[in-house]
């Protein structure tokens, strides 16, 4: 009823190529805009440094995963180490050149994990599906023993790990432990948007539909021209690119100071498992996910105590994960494809109600 | 940028009239360690002209259009495209001479919508550069919509305005088959390989299957090799059919003298010993 696009008519392919062409749409978006911009009025500090800063981070880091799994059909356990490569070069970037911007540094650190990821990408021009991801497992466990052992990588730090020196843009703090989280918020939240769009972008054009020409049908993408190592290395070197300034984003505005074992198996696990609960091939569900696996459990904690539920903080954080895990199934077997399917279906539905057969 | 409004899909190098040849294969031969799939097979294909190629199952036709796409590669003989004796390429390299095929089972882009699927065939067209994508203005979105009008006219031409955004994997059997078509000929192909274009479809649908490679070969001039089991179909269409059985050349020539042809009738109907 009040979702339809009934008589919005497009004149022109610019209009009917737009991201939203639905008029709705347009507006639903830039809603949801005003209201990340606002948000840090109304959240507390915990709410903006806890929820939403990681939320947007590993949506981004989901984002990454996406474009090599989910639009360029590469299956990937590596991206914790991708994310790990940009989170240190950004690290050794900000020590060795402490007088350039850091935003400059997160953006360049990306393409540290480009390189791991093209160099580890290599084996897909021959391999495909599960032993694929086992290589790129191989590259998260290299990876991980380079940032133990190597200890160039944290300045020979004796504690092993990586603290976010306070750094400023324009005046104003944003690393560090001193730094507030609504500026970090306000960071964050620009370099997530604009990189989302970007990558958009270069999906609806030739070579995100390169990509997924190699996910559907390799071999007739490579009889149609597709040069399958240029698709598949482009793939690994975009998607450990986003997964890189990711990680970087991580140590620098979420975690402030970092170890190896941050960007272990665990957290490559915990983004695949956002790719695929959101959706494969969703930039959309990439948040779903993110929000799935990264709230919920948040909100549990602390809303089951809020309800009036009395139970030992342990038990709520057990509660939790066995809800989650309950709810991971059930989506899985309502849907697939993930919660953007969900989503899809819903706008379908919209669209033709209250008439379906009209 | 008027790369974009050059009539594509030619080089300027080595263009070829219609009524010379545009493909020529040499005794070629194909195995696959002991199995021979192809033996010492020679026939050409002339531009303009609607060559079917036929004979009975693994006679080696499809094997002949994997050698003819760079899919495969011969151990003996030569190809020759556009008069030159082409060395050994990848499928992709083919393409870009001007090759493009569609598949006897449907191979389309499942996850893509029908537009997207016939964009796709424009590919070896696009040429902005990465950070012009990323940012969609400029060259990459002159180009998206220059060829999106292309796309257009495919559209148009072959009828499937109603199911333009539609995921192909939700379309009947029948406009799958069509829609391949249309992201080959997307492509402006100098020579359009069918693997049998109308299998598994109905009459209607064989019908105006047929009348779309009509068509294409009169309005387009594309020159356009077929392989397919429907003889009234091969009959009708072709100008020159060639008759493969077990990997050998039987017969070469035009459709009523094939089909008086000793041999191709033994190949289809057997002989008794």
């Amino acid at each position: 009823m009040f979702y339809r696009e009934a008589g919005q008519y497009k004149t022109t392919y610019a209009a009917d190529q737009q991201i939203f062409p639905i008029r709705q749409d347009r507006i639903g978006i830039g809603v949801i805009l005003v209201l990340a911009l606002l948000l840090p009025l109304v959240a507390s500090e915990f709410m903006l440094s806890a929820i939403a800063i990681p939320f947007l981070i590993l949506a981004l880091a989901t984002i990454g995963l996406n474009i090599l799994t989910g639009y360029a059909g590469q299956l990937s356990l590596g991206t914790g180490a991708f994310m790990g490569v940009g989170a240190y070069s950004c690290y050794k970037l900000v020590t060795i050149f402490p007088e350039v911007n850091v935003i400059v540094h997160i953006l360049l650190s990306g393409v540290f994990a480009a390189a791991a990821g093209v160099v580890f990408g290599l084996p897909s021009l021959r391999i495909k599906g599960l032993y694929l991801a086992v290589t790129t497992l191989a590259a998260q466990f290299f990876l991980e023993w380079c940032f133990i052992r190597i200890s160039w990588l944290y300045n020979y730090n004796a504690s092993g790990a990586i603290e976010v020196p306070g750094r400023e843009f324009f005046g104003t703090l944003i690393t560090g432990p001193a730094a507030g989280g609504t500026t970090r918020y306000y960071v964050v939240l620009a370099i997530v948007v604009v990189m989302t769009l970007l990558i958009k972008n270069l999906i609806r054009g030739r070579i995100g539909r390169q990509w997924m020409m190699i996910r559907d049908m390799d071999i007739a993408a490579e009889l149609m021209g597709v040069r399958p190592l240029v698709a598949k290395l482009s793939a690994f070197a975009v998607s450990s690119y986003v997964c890189g300034v990711a990680g970087a984003m991580f140590v620098f505005f979420y975690l402030g100071a970092s170890e190896p074992a941050v960007f272990s198996i665990t957290l490559s696990f915990q983004v695949l498992f956002m790719a695929i609960i959101g959706g494969l091939g969703s930039l959309v569900g990439s948040f779903f996910g993110a929000a799935f696996i990264w709230i919920l459990p948040i909100l549990l904690r602390v809303g089951l105590p809020a309800l009036g539920v009395d139970i030992a903080a342990e038990t709520v954080f057990q509660v939790a994960q066995m809800v989650i895990g309950a709810l991971i199934i059930f989506f899985l077997i309502v849907e697939p494809h993930g919660l953007a399917r969900l989503w899809a279906i819903g706008k379908e539905k919209l669209r033709v109600w209250p008439f379906p057969y009209a | 940028m008027n790369v974009l409004v050059k009539p594509t899909g030619m080089q300027a190098d080595g263009e070829t009239a219609p009524g010379e040849v545009l493909l020529r294969i040499d005794s070629v031969s194909l195995s696959f360690g002991g199995v021979r799939a192809i033996t010492n097979i020679s026939f050409d294909i002339i531009k303009g002209e609607v060559r079917a190629i036929i004979g009975p199952n693994g006679a080696g036709k499809t094997s002949m259009l994997n050698v003819i796409n760079g899919f495969y590669h011969p151990q003996e003989g030569t190809i020759t495209w556009r008069g030159k004796v082409r060395r050994k390429m990848k499928p992709y390299e083919a393409a870009s001479h001007g090759i493009a095929r569609t598949f006897q089972n449907v191979a389309l882009f499942k996850g893509m919508t029908t537009l997207d699927n016939i964009m796709t065939g424009r590919g070896l067209k696009m040429h902005s550069g990465f950070l012009w994508q990323c940012l969609r203005v400029g060259p990459a979105l002159r180009e998206e919509i220059e060829h999106r009008r292309k796309v257009e006219e495919i559209i148009d031409f072959l009828e499937i305005q109603a199911i333009r955004k539609t995921p192909v994997g939700r379309l009947p059997y029948g406009l799958q088959k069509r829609v391949e078509l249309a992201r080959a000929l997307a492509m402006e192909p100098e020579l359009l390989l069918l693997d049998e274009p109308m299998a598994g479809m109905n009459l209607e649908e064989k019908e105006d299957m047929s009348r779309f490679i009509l068509d294409v070969n009169q309005q387009f001039g594309t020159t356009i090799a077929l392989i397919e089991h429907d003889m009234g179909v091969v009959m009708d269409l072709s100008d020159r059919v060639v008759v493969l059985d077990y990997g050998r050349k039987i017969a070469d020539g035009p459709p009523e003298e094939v089909q008086a042809n000793q041999d191709v009738i033994d190949a289809y109907l057997g002989v008794s010993h």
